[in-house]
């Protein structure tokens, strides 16, 4: 256990030195001078000049690459150039949004995907498991974002239900979440087929095993053999695709963003790309990757927990 | 073969026959601009309606074909191209330092928010159909490299092979002699699931506005055109959605029909 929890930090680490340098690298390669990139060809070499300290390109890159890094370690995101306000406070209004935006649409994946998985897999052949995986095959193949559209032009205009987009702020929680709402539901669909998928695979690979058929033979109904041995074993590969999954949403999330005007990190990436603001674009997308790494590493843990043989295994 | 299978590949046969038709002939020439008759809803001479360009929309549908099959193929081809070899390496080096390499090396990429990267590279390389095919193509790679290292390494363990390994024949030759053809129906069905998703990609990317650029069509802009028409000409968003979704349909229904198709013991099982 301690093993592979120790490997699995050791792995954590090396993706996230990797990643970082992976992300510094890209935002250095740019051609030319970046201070120059930034302000645009109508730029005054003195601004240019201005610029160049301030984001220390007067230094090696090696020296910019740890002053980055150990900024990040302590907080400090360094200073946008177009808001003239830290970073790490641009990052706190918005991550408000894209946060609760990607808990709220796991959250309704799973409940969807659950249920409709574990029917289907119980009813093997029958006509619901025929419906719900014709239906998820649709929910694989539809495009996010046209999805959320669909849902803006039937809930928000034609029904008016809800707003086609825009954020309330959370001084009103309930206003909030229903303006989240469609959000989640377009981002939460075809993830919820995926997963719906997952379980249900994962659920008859359980139901064939010898152990489901030793709980029968003790007497337990199919029904108990399913919900007291299967569905348990078969969280397993489950928990990994749900990992998966939030990174999915939350960098899903960035695009839906865009069709409901939120006021998250997606739109704080793309103003800061169109602004070319590369100190926002950097840390933003250092945060969105560290986040993501750090779920993996997490359901790593969740495994070992689940699993017994993982704890064992070296 | 199985119903997935053929109505699977009648979907993608038609895309891929509307992008090729596409470069000899479109119903109507979507370079020019006919404003008064914009946003028509389908009609006899324009079968899918007018944007707000007043182009027809089936020409263009027919053209954003092209970018999305071009940008997902390629970026397959990027995946197999690179992946393939990495995984006949790994599997043919089994244990060694290099195999370990490899395996954390797609460990790693597979751990990036692909979207994410792909954003980061075309914003500081420019919006174009080519880094968008690099950007989708990167992540294709840990993809094939891990299920042919999968496959490859049962297939070591085998009979024929260590005939081959006895005649005396290289870690590369049998690797290319022996094991590609014995991969080759498993990369197929992979290719087709990675170019569904590389269609999704582009058309996300271009949505987004940082894939293919003006003039070239794409489905992903004509959607990000239609955003704000939705309300009051829901078929020029709707068009090119069922595109989209129709070609994913197609080739996920038709990878799923070769895997059994081409697996012989489920053929065996059926029969």
């Amino acid at each position: 256990m301690i093993r592979y929890v120790l490997g699995r930090l050791t792995s954590l680490i090396i993706s996230l030195i990797v990643a970082s340098i992976v992300i510094f690298a890209v935002i250095e390669v740019i051609p030319g001078d970046p201070a120059a990139f930034m302000l645009g060809i109508n730029a005054r070499p003195d601004t240019i000049a201005a610029l160049r300290a301030e984001m220390g390109l007067d230094q090696s890159v090696v020296a910019r690459y740890f002053d980055w890094v150990t900024g990040l370690l302590r907080g400090d995101f360094g200073q946008s150039w177009t808001y003239k306000t830290p970073v790490a406070e641009l990052i706190a209004d918005r991550i408000w949004v894209s946060l609760p935006l990607a808990i709220y649409a796991l959250a309704l994946s799973t409940i969807i995907a659950f249920p409709a998985g574990i029917y289907a897999a119980s009813r093997r052949g029958g006509a619901g498991d025929v419906t719900i995986m014709g239906a998820t095959q649709l929910g694989v193949a539809i495009p996010n974002f046209w999805f959320a559209m669909i849902l803006v032009l039937i809930f928000a205009i034609n029904l008016r239900w809800f707003s086609a987009g825009g954020f309330p702020g959370w001084d009103n929680p309930l206003q909030a979440i229903k303006a989240l709402t469609l959000p989640a539901i377009a981002l939460a669909l075809p993830q919820a087929a995926i997963l719906a998928r997952v379980m249900r695979s994962s659920l008859l690979d359980m139901l064939g095993e010898d152990f489901i058929r030793t709980a029968r033979a003790k007497g337990l109904s199919a029904r108990q053999a399913l919900w007291k041995h299967a569905v348990r074993n078969a969280l397993i590969p489950v928990l990994t695709i749900i990992g998966l999954q939030f990174s999915f949403l939350l960098a899903g999330g960035i695009i839906i963003e865009q069709v409901f005007f939120l006021p998250g990190l997606g739109r704080l990436i793309f103003q800061s790309i169109s602004a070319r603001d590369l100190i926002v674009v950097e840390s933003v997308v250092m945060l969105l990757v560290f986040t993501v790494i750090m779920v993996n590493f997490l359901v790593d843990l969740a495994y070992a927990a689940v699993d017994p043989r993982l704890r064992t295994k070296s | 073969m199985s119903r997935n299978l053929i109505i699977g590949a009648a979907l993608t046969v038609l895309f891929i026959a509307l992008a090729v038709v596409s470069f000899v002939w479109t119903p109507a020439d979507i370079e020019t601009l006919d404003i008064p008759n914009r946003l028509q809803t389908p009609s006899a001479t324009n079968w899918l309606g007018t944007d707000h360009f007043g182009r027809d929309i089936l020409s263009m549908i027919m053209m954003g074909a092209r970018t999305s099959i071009a940008v997902a193929l390629l970026a397959v081809g990027i995946g197999m191209a690179l992946g393939i070899p990495l995984g006949l390496l790994a599997a043919a080096r089994h244990g060694s330092f290099l195999d370990e390499l490899i395996m954390r090396g797609n460990d790693l990429v597979f751990a990036f928010p692909s979207l994410v990267i792909a954003i980061l590279i075309t914003a500081v390389f420019g919006a174009s159909a080519v880094n968008a095919i690099i950007a989708i193509g990167i992540f294709n790679i840990p993809v094939f490299a891990r299920l042919t290292r999968g496959a490859a390494l049962p297939l070591w363990e085998r009979d024929f092979i260590l005939a081959a390994r006895v005649c005396g024949k290289s870690a590369t030759h049998i690797s290319i002699e022996h094991i590609l053809p014995n991969i080759t129906n498993l990369m197929i069905v992979q290719g087709t699931i990675q170019f569904s998703l590389g269609i999704l990609a582009e058309a996300a990317l271009s949505y987004i506005g940082l894939g293919a650029q003006p003039p070239t069509a794409s489905w992903g802009r004509m959607l990000a055109d239609a955003q704000t028409l939705v309300s009051i000409a829901p078929h020029v968003a709707l068009v090119p959605g069922f595109a989209i979704l129709l070609m994913v349909l197609g080739l996920n229904l038709m990878g799923d029909g070769l895997r059994d198709w081409l697996d012989p013991r489920i053929r065996v099982a059926r029969t």
